[in-house]
């Protein structure tokens, strides 16, 4: 699932756009939510899952762990609902909701998202979640997020 | 005999600050705040600027020690260390590089401080102003986590889910360093109490902190002077020892972006024990602590991980008659700390435990021979520190 119509996005536009470092370690992230992939490090020398990224593997010092592609589904670990607008973007916007989410399937990484829909439903730990990418293909530097929402049942 | 401990070795003495103001209000430059807090420094030691040969600091200072040496007129600079980290984390540590390079031979009298002027060099609060992110702040900033209440706020979250902590027990926290700061003449929220209902209905930062769970941010400076113990006694007050001091973090701390293994955490975990263990001390001989409140979540982790308080009796334990000087069962934060006294990046703090255990802080703990300080929840490196009097050597 996506969210691709412009300005349908859940926080205002003109917030810092993220790219890859100029060294390219986060590049098949940040390029593979582009292509709604999500994609994590997964050494093929010893099986360790590992996120953010490294240039090495950092159980069994392999360099280069591969990236692999993962389902975008997870559990909240944990959550908080901004009220302080940090930025001006945010000024006039009102409280929003950021999901701490762990990928049980890619050995517990976890990834930052917000959780779509009302800014002041319950947030209940634990919860089972899917990821949606919101692509902002309007952007200078066009860029994909990957936010997250409750699992229907 | 070859000692791998700083225990005893080591000595503050003298404190000192330049005036604390709210950001943005203080007429002088950072630089020459920091001027200031060091020249209070060696009037209180009473010692010649001159004899200074070391600079400690941490948190990427701006105040660079050669500058401060040429300012000073210093004959010989020795040592200039500076921790790495940013906020808090380094407050202790930067004291224990300073005692380490004395310990060690390489300095004699070294300076820690640390001078912040947010009005004239920006707030941390305050994002704006930035295009494109990378790194460790890509994964975060996109998603409206910006700014440290933002940075923290899930990690308090989690660790209140772990222990079924309520919000009272952040609020006791708030409500201890304002107490204390109303008998502090120099804490910037001396004249401004706060009661139970102001902070209840207070705005949310960012849940679950509300505004009095947050550090104030500031314009002022702090400084410590360190010496061997040798020359301890040499000076015009009660000598206060370092009494041990580590600094670090556990098993991927640093695994960004919030993937810490560890992720409830204050990062104390594995630095309590080696602390204690160079004291020489168990946590119970603890009378008195200063722990850096970026955010009061982070103090409820902090007291807990260095064995002060068990999680389960969080609830319980975080009342402000617990917290408060001078009969409480932990005088907590007793100037008023980050939240109420000035944001120094916890120099303020360490000032503070070393007034407590000269015995003239403005709200003197009773049983105040060891101090703890803690600098940094939740970041990497953290640090503490435990200093004593010498009735504990």
């Amino acid at each position: 699932m996506s969210i691709k119509a412009e300005n349908n996005y859940y926080l205002p536009a003109g917030l810092p756009m993220p790219v890859s470092e100029s060294d390219g370690l986060s590049e098949p992230f940040w390029s593979g939510l582009k292509m709604e992939r999500l994609r994590v490090q997964h050494c093929s020398h010893c099986q360790t899952w590992q996120f953010g990224p490294e240039w090495l593997c950092h159980h069994c010092h392999r360099f280069d762990p591969e990236w692999e592609e993962i389902e975008p589904k997870g559990t909240i670990y944990s959550w908080e609902r901004v009220w302080h607008p940090s930025h001006d973007a945010l000024k006039s916007h009102g409280p929003y909701i950021a999901v701490l989410v762990e990928l049980p399937h890619a050995g517990n990484v976890r990834v930052v998202g917000n959780l779509l829909g009302d800014p002041m439903q319950e947030v209940i730990i634990g919860a089972d979640v899917v990821g949606i990418f919101e692509h902002h293909l309007d952007a200078e530097s066009p860029y994909t997020l990957l936010q997250w929402q409750y699992k229907a049942d | 005999m070859k000692s791998n401990t700083l225990r005893g070795q080591v000595a503050v003495a003298g404190i000192g600050e330049s005036n604390y103001y709210r950001h943005g209000q203080s007429p002088d430059s950072e630089f020459k705040l920091a001027l200031q807090a060091i020249l209070a420094a060696c009037d209180d030691a009473g010692i010649q600027p001159a004899q200074i040969d070391g600079f400690a600091s941490f948190s990427d200072d701006r105040n660079d020690a050669s500058r401060l040496a040429a300012a000073l007129g210093i004959r010989q600079l020795r040592s200039a260390t500076m921790q790495w980290g940013g906020g808090g984390g380094g407050c202790c540590a930067a004291v224990a590089n300073g005692a380490a390079a004395i310990h060690a031979g390489m300095a004699e009298c070294v300076v820690v401080f640390r001078s912040l002027a947010q009005g004239q060099f920006g707030r941390f609060g305050r994002t704006t102003g930035i295009n494109t992110i990378s790194g460790e702040k890509a994964y975060l900033m996109p998603y409206g986590v910006l700014a440290p209440p933002q940075r923290f706020a899930m990690r308090v979250r989690r660790f209140m889910h772990e222990h079924g902590v309520r919000q009272e027990a952040m609020r006791a926290i708030a409500m201890a360093s304002y107490h204390h700061a109303q008998a502090n003449p120099r804490a910037v929220m001396h004249g401004k109490p706060l009661d139970e209902e102001r902070y209840d209905h207070s705005r949310w930062v960012v849940e679950p902190f509300h505004l009095y769970d947050c550090c104030m941010e500031n314009d002022g400076a702090a400084a410590i002077i360190l010496v061997s113990q040798e020359r301890a006694r040499d000076f015009k007050n009660k000598p206060v020892y370092v009494l041990g001091a580590a600094a670090g973090s556990g098993f991927r701390a640093g695994a960004d972006p919030h993937n810490s293994p560890h992720y409830a955490s204050a990062n104390f975990g594995t630095l309590a024990p080696n602390l204690f263990r160079m004291a020489g001390i168990q946590p119970q001989d603890v009378g008195v602590v200063q722990s850096y409140e970026n955010f009061t979540g982070g103090v409820l982790m902090t007291l807990v991980e260095h064995g002060l308080v068990d999680a389960q009796d969080i609830n319980q334990f975080f009342t402000l008659d617990n917290l408060i000087a001078p009969s409480g069962k932990l005088p907590l934060n007793t100037s008023g700390g980050n939240l109420a006294e000035c944001y120094v990046h916890g120099m303020e703090l360490v000032i503070e435990a070393v007034r407590q255990v000269r015995g003239t802080s403005t709200s003197q703990a009773e049983k105040s021979d060891i101090a703890l300080v803690a600098g940094g929840p939740m970041v990497t490196p953290a640090s503490n520190l435990l200093l004593g009097s010498e009735s504990v050597l």
